[in-house]
């Protein structure tokens, strides 16, 4: 389906291009037109050029995504320079928007020229596959910009990227510290003690019956309890370090972990088990050699939903009542002195290290159970 | 019958052996009074419909269920000491390859709990697999195996056990006819070259006369031998011969006695 994208890929750039155009005729500010600003129609020209070569299908497939993605970057830098330029915040007008419009399009055929690689060749589609997501975000994060600084939103609303960026350069040690605070001393701790303990509560329950009908069901009312109601407790019992966070995510963490691996750990079917029976394996060579590779998947899942838990717990425990440093510290005192682009430093923060966890998760159980189902199907 | 009379000894002794399930409606009457002598070497099948305890019969002389009532002894002693000495290999009706195991670790599971040193369970699993000729694919993964291989691959699994007895529940019911026919052949040839005693389970006429020494005839609910067959095509049988008059006259014995039981039966 994707493979005959080709010629609707193209057809964008036609509009592209007379977009453009149209932005050219129009008003760039309040006060100037383009040409009063001669540098910024290097801009309008980058988007031209790279629309009119894949119109004459002089650059074609991802060739012709690479020629958007250029015109795009040289477009973008000077969209940048433009809305920062002196008394021009605030002020760009509609030639300014159409030209913005124009590398949306832009932006649009060169991520459907490389979304259709994996069915066209087998060289590094992997590169590829991450090329879409990147140009995406990079392009929202632009858009972002643009939009923010050429409507001259008030910071407090919504700070520019670039000045959340600002606060990474200067106050890096500050977030280095935070970060430090909150994830290597309270999450991590948390998440490897509630994961661990779910795991062996769970292959004890799962031996006992009666554990298992009467822990279970105690087990969903505890994770029903919301965390604000159980992070000022925490803090009363263990003090106002990284020990209350870590017990926190200790909560959060151990139940989807117990039930998950008391579900995959029943996962094996009769005759998976009748055949360890008619080996007269005992219970121990069973649950290594059938239960707990069955149980995997599920265990992996509990991890990666417990990699997102322990965070979130972690900052909102914060709170709570904290040293003067850590993430949810951060949040919740810089939101008070109205400093918001380092409130959005610390959650681009708390983002990135989320997800990173996360995708090294991800990766580790692709690695472990690669011979699941869920995996298999992209290799038949 | 002539139950007794050779030499060689009796692997599997069944004297009036009945096994009821406990229902919510009540007992349910898998097996009834069962009689049955299994002598070292024979190729012993049970055929009936589904239903007849045909299964659960096998799974009793595996120690995977108790009976309630009779006796029954597997290499002179009872079912569930059997299984711990590992008297028996077992194939199921689903090949039940573990997905995370290679072929060749496949093969190599019951040894390693049974605790062979690695070389050895190396050595076996290689032997096996040539005997079902899959030399070659000992680094594969199941899944990645056709259905008909990865029976055979578990076929290799409860030889590699290198017990006396091997049990086999319907291993080629969900195969299609062509691979089925073939490994028919397979398995008769197997059996020639181990000596093995064979305990198979089928509802496939031409399957059980082809393959068996013996053919038990069994009904349904409660499930009762109704017959016992002895079935002496030659050895070293090929398919073809299915289409001698000795092959159609077994295979016709058996199918009375399958009618005979059902009539019994309401449907």
């Amino acid at each position: 389906m994707f493979g005959q994208l080709g010629s609707p890929a193209r057809s964008v750039a036609l509009p592209a291009l007379a977009v453009t155009l149209v932005a050219l005729v129009l008003p760039l500010t309040d006060t100037l037109a383009w040409q009063q600003l001669p540098l910024s129609l290097l801009g309008p020209l980058a988007v031209a050029v790279a629309a009119g070569a894949i119109i004459s299908r002089r650059a074609a497939g991802i060739a012709g995504g690479f020629v958007a993605l250029a015109g795009v970057a040289t477009g973008a830098v000077v969209a940048t320079w433009i809305v920062h330029a002196d008394s021009l915040t605030g002020h760009v007008s509609w030639g300014f928007w159409c030209y913005v419009l124009a590398l949306g399009l832009l932006v649009w055929r060169s991520m459907s020229a490389f979304s259709t690689v994996r069915s066209q060749r087998k060289v590094l589609p992997q590169i590829f596959r991450l090329l879409v997501p990147g140009i995406f975000g990079i392009w929202l994060i632009v858009l972002w910009e643009l939009i923010v600084v050429g409507f001259g939103v008030p910071r407090i609303l919504l700070p520019a990227p670039s000045m959340i960026g600002d606060v990474f350069v200067e106050s890096g040690s500050m977030l280095t510290a935070d970060f430090h605070q909150t994830v290597i001393r309270s999450v991590i701790p948390g998440f490897v003690m509630g994961n661990v303990a779910g795991f062996l509560i769970a292959v004890i329950v799962e031996r006992v019956m009666f554990l298992k009908r009467g822990l279970l069901p105690l087990g969903n009312l505890i994770s029903a309890i919301p965390i604000v109601g159980i992070a000022p407790i925490m803090v009363m019992w263990f003090g106002f370090d990284w020990q209350s966070k870590a017990a926190v995510v200790v909560i959060m963490t151990f139940f989807p972990m117990l039930v998950n691996t008391v579900i995959g750990l029943s996962e094996s079917t009769n005759i998976e088990i009748d055949l360890m029976r008619s080996y007269g394996a005992r219970y121990w060579q069973e649950f290594f050699r059938l239960r707990l590779p069955n149980a995997l998947p599920f265990i992996f899942n509990a991890l990666k939903i417990n990699s997102t838990l322990a965070l979130i717990g972690a900052i909102v425990a914060e709170f709570f009542g904290t040293p003067i440093v850590g993430m949810g510290f951060r949040i919740s005192t810089e939101v008070g002195r109205m400093s918001l682009e380092t409130v959005w430093a610390t959650i681009a923060v708390a983002a990135l290290s989320g997800s990173s966890f996360y995708g090294l998760l991800a990766l580790l159980e692709r690695r472990v159970t690669f011979w699941h189902a869920s995996f298999q199907a992209s290799r038949n | 019958m002539s139950q007794g009379t050779g030499n060689s000894s009796t692997v599997v002794d069944i004297t009036q052996l009945s096994l009821a399930f406990q229902t919510g409606d009540g007992p349910v009457h898998a097996l009834s009074d069962i009689d049955l002598k299994i002598r070292s070497g024979e190729f012993v099948t049970l055929i009936g419909p589904s239903g007849c305890g045909k299964t659960t019969l096998l799974r009793v002389i595996a120690d995977l269920e108790t009976h309630s009532a009779g006796e029954i002894k597997v290499n002179g002693v009872a079912p569930e000491e059997a299984r711990l000495q590992r008297s028996y290999g077992y194939v199921f009706q689903s090949p039940a390859l573990y997905p995370w195991r290679t072929v060749e670790q496949n093969v190599s599971l019951p040894l390693e709990i049974m605790g062979r040193p690695k070389a050895e369970r190396r050595e076996l699993a290689r032997h096996y697999l040539e005997l079902v000729n899959l030399t070659g694919f000992d680094r594969k993964y199941p899944w990645q195996l056709s259905g008909g291989m990865q029976q055979r691959v578990s076929i290799a699994r409860a030889l590699s056990l290198e017990a006396e007895l091997l049990l086999m529940d319907e291993p080629f019911g969900a195969l299609d006819e062509i691979t089925r026919d073939h490994l028919n052949e397979q398995l008769l040839r197997l059996w020639e070259k181990t000596s093995k005693t064979i305990v198979f389970v089928t509802h496939s006429i031409p399957e059980a006369v082809f393959l068996s020494t013996r053919i038990v005839v069994m009904s349904p609910r409660p499930g009762r031998v109704i017959d016992v067959i002895d079935c002496n095509l030659p050895t070293n049988r090929v398919l073809e011969v299915r289409e001698s008059p000795e092959f159609l006259e077994i295979a016709h014995r058996v199918r009375e006695g399958l009618r005979s039981g059902h009539s019994y039966d309401d449907d």
